[in-house]
């Protein structure tokens, strides 16, 4: 079980990084999504698991998934959704303020270097 | 430059008396250190690291010091009078005394750590003095050079010091002198040479450190004066003589100071004949000097080790004799700089009507330079012959210093006979002689030659000889008396003043034939030093244009690949790759899941349509809910349902205003396979992990603590509810926290809308990206 989960959790991986490679920031906001997912899983196999279907306490120690790693994927679900819509919303305004949801096309904070590099003079003469 | 009418501020003369009084002070220990009678003083500042502000005062430190102030006072006198009128004089005289006591804590440091404290001390603030003049871009340029060259030699340094340091096992230079370790045949002992060396030679300008001192003349005459007679440029001098007993005696050391110092001597010795700046001229002879004083402290003596160390007493004597006579010929230069408005010897002449007292102290201190007796200048001169004579490389080492003296001596007399003979220019102003601390502390030190040369017993027995002795490791006895009779020495002394005086008077034809070798040099220091300064700031700019491109998608890329490059090969060289031994047995259903997963995880990114990505964004949300439910995690995909459920209606809601993805720019196919690479070793990197993870056996000692004080301390049979409302409590509140920030956030991101006057609707339509930058006072 173990093996059929890390393989799924890199395939969620893998998906989530090369969508947060694309241009578009709609495709990285999905790929942010997948990530969560992935680490939520991640998380959760590494805590170590079994198929026995029980986490209370009262029924005895039988074995079953780390209720610990239970309660840190509760948190982190609720914190990566957060994220996501913030995120989301982010990527909505980005759009409405700079009609476009290519991230290449997103200069504001640093532009275009413009033409010549600007050769710096150690002199400190005006070149 | 020189307002006559303007004031001399009271402080500038006030502060003369402080080098005057640490002179007395210094002066008052020579007696007991020629006993033999180091004083020491110490003040613990780090003792965990061995680090003590330890001063030590032998013969060589005191040497030094008495130079510093003595030469000190009159350079403050001079400079109170030749600043007259600047609007600065305060932060002027500020630097130079700052400068003065960082160099006496450089001579007079005991532990090699503080020592390089103090050694920094004195570049920042010689930058700060050759940088003096700021509006001037060819003293900012100087400045700045002999900062860079000088502070990255002084961080090889550095390192030298602490292998030093641990190979002595102490910082402290009395215990390293008094140790018998043997350094020579550490191993690092040819690293120790090279780095120490490095600080020394940048320091003190030697062949091809040496183009940042003859810029550095960009600084007030006062500051060139000070910095090359008594200062500065000796620091590196004064290292190695320090070190000699440690690091020096072998081979290495004997070579590599012997060449780089009698190269740098010949070359800049023939450099000074082609100067016309008067200024120019004193800073190639001072860079012979330094190339002498380093040639000597290195050379090694044929004789046997019970013989005087001749190169030691040579060294020491010629930085006695050079400071007597560089730092009142520097002054000197500024006077006439001052007076006559020019320091190009080719417009200079007959000034010696107009400035008796300045051609008085100018011609003693040039006769000391040429050596001729009885001056100082004779005496030291003497020694080097008789020590070149004897050193294991006699001819060549007698011919480099005869060389360049005789060069030195046609340079002595271009300083000083052609400003102050001949015939006076017509068209200049009327010259007329400074005041009288312009020349009083020239005739001083330039009397003080004469008197050393006179009475070189005194000299040699008080003064020398213990820093000499320091030098060499142990006592010489030696004689030092003005006339040694007719032997080689002196024969050697009447070719060198003879052919002086034949250069001088062939100085035309000379310089010609000088200046035209020199010119056909296909590198020089200076054009060496502009292009590794432009090769840096090239280099940063292609990085610069890689690495902060200010494209989103590339920095990702960057911290992904790193991400997987890293933890792949951290797995791969620890060799914790693991491949679970057997394959469980995987239910029908869990397969089925897996594929669904996967697939609309595939499905997310190769899809067209916005719809069906949310729609597949959202099979994987509730594939893995029903994966936390069947191993028994419940309350998780409860919560994951629900919240998967929020995720879709809210992508739908949002998502469907954003552009689809049929008109959206693609990545080029070569971009698209990088990204595919890289995702794919992210992906890889993950599984490796989680697999090498879940092969360990799990450590469960917190959850069984858990499960066990579940019911008795939390009250809840419900362990995973427990933990978060009861054991993690506050991470809870904390993400609820995270909750309502995001909420607000999200909401005040949507109802945002920039109030908008007509200026600034004009305004971000001309400038499109200042909008996202407005005040958020501007909520509507």
């Amino acid at each position: 079980m173990e093996l059929i989960n890390a393989a799924l959790v890199g395939v969620l991986m893998a998906s989530s990084v090369y969508l947060m490679l694309s241009r578009n920031l709609v495709r990285f906001v999905l790929g942010l999504a997948l990530l969560s997912h992935a680490a939520n899983l991640l998380i959760f196999t590494g805590g170590g698991i079994t198929s026995s279907i029980t986490s209370r306490a009262a029924d005895g120690a039988t074995a079953e998934s780390d209720s610990l790693a239970q309660a840190l994927i509760l948190t982190a679900i609720v914190i990566s959704f957060s994220l996501f819509t913030f995120a989301l919303v982010l990527a909505f305004r980005t759009y409405e303020t700079l009609e476009t949801v290519d991230t290449d096309a997103m200069r504001a904070a640093e532009p275009e270097p413009s033409g010549h590099p600007g050769r710096t003079d150690p002199s400190g003469r005006p070149s | 430059m020189e307002k006559a009418s303007a004031r001399v501020p009271l402080y500038s003369r006030l502060v003369v008396a402080l080098p005057a009084g640490l002179f007395v002070w210094f002066a008052s220990m020579v007696p007991s250190v020629a006993g033999g009678e180091a004083q020491f003083a110490s003040i613990g500042w780090l003792p965990q690291l061995g680090v003590d502000l330890a001063f030590h005062v032998d013969g060589l430190g005191l040497l030094f010091a008495l130079l510093i102030t003595g030469v000190g006072t009159f350079i403050l006198l001079y400079a109170s009078e030749y600043m007259r009128g600047h609007p600065q004089v305060g932060r002027f005289t500020a630097f130079l005394v700052a400068f003065m006591l960082s160099m006496l804590g450089v001579v007079l440091s005991d532990n090699l750590i503080v020592l390089f404290v103090f050694w920094e001390l004195t570049t920042l603030t010689s930058f700060l003095l050759i940088g003096y003049s700021h509006g001037d871009s060819a003293a900012r340029r100087a400045a700045l050079q002999s900062l860079i060259v000088t502070g990255a030699g002084a961080l090889a340094m550095l390192a030298g010091f602490v292998l030093l340091g641990n190979a002595a096992g102490s910082y402290s230079l009395r215990e390293m002198l008094a140790g018998d370790s043997d350094l020579a045949g550490h191993p690092a002992y040819v690293a120790m040479l090279v780095l120490v060396l490095a600080g020394a030679f940048t320091k003190s300008a030697q062949f091809p450190f040496h183009f940042w001192l003859p810029n550095a003349m960009a600084a007030p005459t006062p500051v060139s004066a000070y910095l090359h007679s008594a200062t500065m440029v000796k620091a590196g001098v004064f290292l190695l003589a320090r070190l000699n007993p440690v690091l020096g005696g072998t081979d290495e050391w004997g070579m590599t100071l012997t060449g780089f110092g009698a190269f740098t001597a010949v070359y800049s010795a023939a450099v000074a004949l082609t100067r016309t700046d008067l200024k120019q001229i004193l800073a190639y002879t001072t860079l012979m000097a330094l190339g002498v004083c380093v040639m000597f402290i290195g050379l090694p003596q044929s004789r046997g080790a019970d013989e005087v160390p001749l190169g030691a007493v040579a060294a020491v004597a010629f930085v006695f004799v050079h400071a007597l006579y560089k730092a009142p010929l520097f002054m000197v230069a500024g006077t006439i700089d001052h007076s006559a408005g020019t320091r190009d010897i080719r417009s200079l002449g007959g000034l010696r009507k107009a400035m008796p007292w300045s051609l008085l102290a100018a011609a003693l201190a040039a006769l000391s330079m040429s050596g001729v007796p009885p001056f100082a200048g004779f005496v030291g001169k003497e020694i080097l012959y008789s020590s070149a004579i004897g050193s294991t490389y006699g001819v060549a080492a007698t011919a480099a210093i005869v060389t360049a003296n005789a060069m030195i001596v046609s340079a002595a007399l271009l300083v000083v006979a052609v400003p102050f003979l001949g015939q006076s220019p017509a068209t200049r102003p009327t010259p007329h002689e400074g005041r009288w601390p312009m020349w009083i502390g020239s005739l001083v030190l330039g009397v003080a030659a004469l008197g050393a040369g006179l009475f070189p017993r005194l000299a040699f027995e008080w003064l020398l000889l213990p820093a000499a002795g320091a030098v060499a490791g142990r006592q010489p006895h030696f004689e030092a008396s003005l006339w040694h009779g007719f032997n080689l020495p002196f024969a050697l002394s009447v070719v060198t003043l003879s052919a002086g005086a034949l250069a001088y008077w062939q100085r035309n034809r000379l310089t010609g034939a000088l200046g035209s070798a020199l010119a056909r040099l296909p590198v020089t220091g200076d054009s060496a030093y502009d292009w590794l300064m432009n090769g840096i700031a090239r280099v940063s700019v292609v990085h610069t244009r890689i690495v902060q491109c200010g494209i989103q998608r590339r920095y990702l890329l960057i911290v992904f690949a790193t991400l997987g490059a890293s933890v792949l090969t951290t797995l791969v060289v620890k060799g914790v790759i693991a491949w679970p031994a057997r394959i469980p047995d995987v239910s029908f259903v869990e397969w089925l899941l897996a594929i669904l997963i996967a697939a609309s995880a595939l499905v997310t990114i190769r899809s067209h349509s916005r719809l069906m990505a949310i729609v597949a964004l959202g099979v994987v949300g509730t594939g893995i809910a029903l994966i936390f439910l069947l191993h028994g995690a419940s309350d998780v995909a409860m919560t994951q349902l629900m919240v998967e459920t929020l995720v879709v209606v809210i992508v739908a809601m949002v998502l469907l205003k954003l552009p689809g993805f049929r008109r959206e720019v693609r990545q080029t196919g070569l971009g698209r396979w990088r990204d595919a690479i890289v995702s794919c070793v992210v992906g890889l990197t993950t599984t490796l992990v989680l697999l090498a993870v879940t092969a360990e056996p799990s450590h469960r000692r917190l959850t069984e603590y858990f499960q066990k004080t579940a019911v008795p301390e939390g009250f809840g049979a419900n362990v995973v509810n427990v933990i978060l409302v009861d054991f993690r409590g506050l991470d809870t509140l904390g993400e609820i926290s995270v909750l309502a920030l995001a909420a607000v956030s999200a909401y005040t991101l949507i109802n945002w809308r920039p109030r908008r006057s007509a200026r600034a609707a004009a305004r971000s339509k001309a400038f499109p990206e200042a909008e996202g930058a407005a005040k958020p006072e501007t909520l509507s």
